[in-house]
């Protein structure tokens, strides 16, 4: 199951697009897969205690997961976000 | 012919300086990874084309990236320095950003240690592709305890810095814990001993000076020249320990009372054990963190901390409220040793001249986190 991923500008230094393509049957399986694609950008968005980082958030159907436990189901839109921030 | 090379590493980006060999002309190069926050930016002295740049962003984690091209082209290290995952049920501590790397001894060539924040220290022997964790730090009580919560640091975290490597033996380690005190091993980091003695504590709160928690080293310098000397500039005043000596003696005492001895960064002579430079900055009431009185300077002792001369000349006489960080100030290694800091408003200053006279060599970088130097 190959779905589609809308990667935000902090990112795109690893995709060299605003959309990739990754495939997992959890939300963490995805993020692996992206990983191997694109080597380094999972550390960037998720912590080595499997946390998503405080200024990220990913947006599955409209969603904000909120566990890498999270099942993927074929068609879901999943969205990598920079959370806005600052002032 | 002798040039040198300053690393810049700033909030908001890096800058590589390239001196002619007068130190008259400089050419600029960056910014690198603008809108990074670079905390620190390395040019390996032992084959001098390595550089590590310690990186985060506003929204990203960190990372390091590394260049085996002076700066050329970078790539991000395969594994950058993380802590060990908790058991399933327990809370973990997760790496904010890389603060301090060292190249370690020259004889281990590729080999870098690097500290965090939260405060970790890691290893790299691949020259800075993957990093492992000192499970004797990282993963000790007692010094999980001594490092406190995110309160028990610096606002924006607690740093383990100042990883120095003794240049008569690879085994024998130095660093610093913001806070928690100073540490020592002699067997490559498997064991750790304290190294506080003689260190003062904020007065009137009642702390414990014997442990090691309550004490907040800013920069530890050794001096090449001597090893067994080591200059130390702490929240609570300026040292010198000389070894075996296990004590500290603080000669930041023999400062102006005026100015005081409170600040985040000191640099030693390359040659001469005796003297090195302080950033004096404010320290009182709400630690407003300025230069004394809007007025900046260097002090230089040139007797080991008997006695310390102002060095301002050529800087702002008033007004001017910046200050110094612990990685923002050091110096080369040219006969007239030349001096460089960098400030919380974005200039970098130098002296040619040991600190007789100084320079501003460039105005509106972003805040300025780290400056090295390194002849080549």
């Amino acid at each position: 199951m190959t779905l589609k991923v809308l990667i935000p500008s902090a990112l795109r230094s690893y995709t060299e697009s605003s959309q990739a393509e990754a495939s997992g049957a959890t939300l963490d399986e995805l993020l692996m897969d992206l990983d191997r694609q694109y080597p380094g950008i999972r550390f960037r968005m998720i912590d080595e205690q499997q946390k998503v980082r405080r200024h990220i958030r990913v947006f599955v159907n409209g969603v904000s997961a909120e566990v890498l436990s999270q099942a993927m189901h074929a068609d879901d839109d999943v969205v990598i976000v920079q959370a806005l921030s600052g002032g | 012919m002798t040039t040198t090379v300053l690393q810049v590493a700033t909030r908001k980006g890096a800058w590589i300086f390239r001196a002619d060999a007068n130190r008259r002309e400089w050419t600029v190069d960056g910014p690198h990874f603008l809108g990074h926050i670079i905390s620190h930016l390395v040019l390996d002295p032992r084959d001098k084309t390595t550089l590590l740049a310690a990186a985060k962003t506003g929204h990203l984690g960190p990372t390091i990236f590394r260049s085996v091209d002076e700066g050329c082209t970078w790539k991000e290290a395969a594994q950058p320095p993380a802590f060990t995952k908790a058991p399933e049920g327990e809370t973990g501590r997760a790496v904010d950003h890389t603060f301090w790397l060292t190249p370690a001894h020259s004889n281990e060539p590729g080999v870098w240690y690097a500290g965090t924040s939260p405060q970790g220290l890691f290893r790299s022997d691949d020259g800075g592709v993957t990093w492992s964790g000192f499970s004797s730090v990282n993963d000790d009580p007692q010094f999980r305890e001594w490092m406190g919560s995110e309160k028990d640091g610096t606002p924006d975290g607690p740093k383990l810095h100042s990883i120095t490597v003794d240049p008569r033996n690879p085994d024998h380690l130095y660093f610093g814990m913001s806070g928690g005190g100073v540490h020592e091993s002699i067997d490559r980091g498997k064991t750790w001993r304290v190294l506080i003695n003689g260190m003062e504590v904020p007065e009137g709160f009642g702390f414990d000076v014997t442990q090691p928690g309550f004490h907040d080293p800013h920069c530890l310098r050794m001096c090449p020249s001597n090893p067994n000397r080591i200059y130390q500039q702490n929240h609570s005043g300026i040292y010198r320990i000389d070894r075996p000596s296990d004590t500290w003696v603080r000669i930041g005492k023999n400062m102006p009372p005026e100015v005081g001895d409170i600040g985040f960064t000191m640099t030693v002579h390359p040659c001469d054990d005796n003297t090195a430079w302080v950033f004096p900055m404010d320290g009182t009431q709400v630690w407003p963190r300025t230069s004394p009185d809007g007025k900046p300077a260097v002090y230089v002792t040139r007797n080991g901390g008997e006695a310390w001369q102002r060095q301002d000349a050529g800087m702002p006489t008033e007004q001017a409220w910046w200050t110094v960080k612990r990685q923002a100030m050091c110096c080369d290694t040219h006969d007239s040793v030349g001096l460089y800091f960098g400030t919380t408003s974005g200039e970098l200053w130098m002296s040619r001249d040991e600190g007789k006279n100084w320079e501003c060599m460039a105005r509106h970088l972003p805040e300025i986190y780290a400056v090295e130097a390194l002849n080549l």
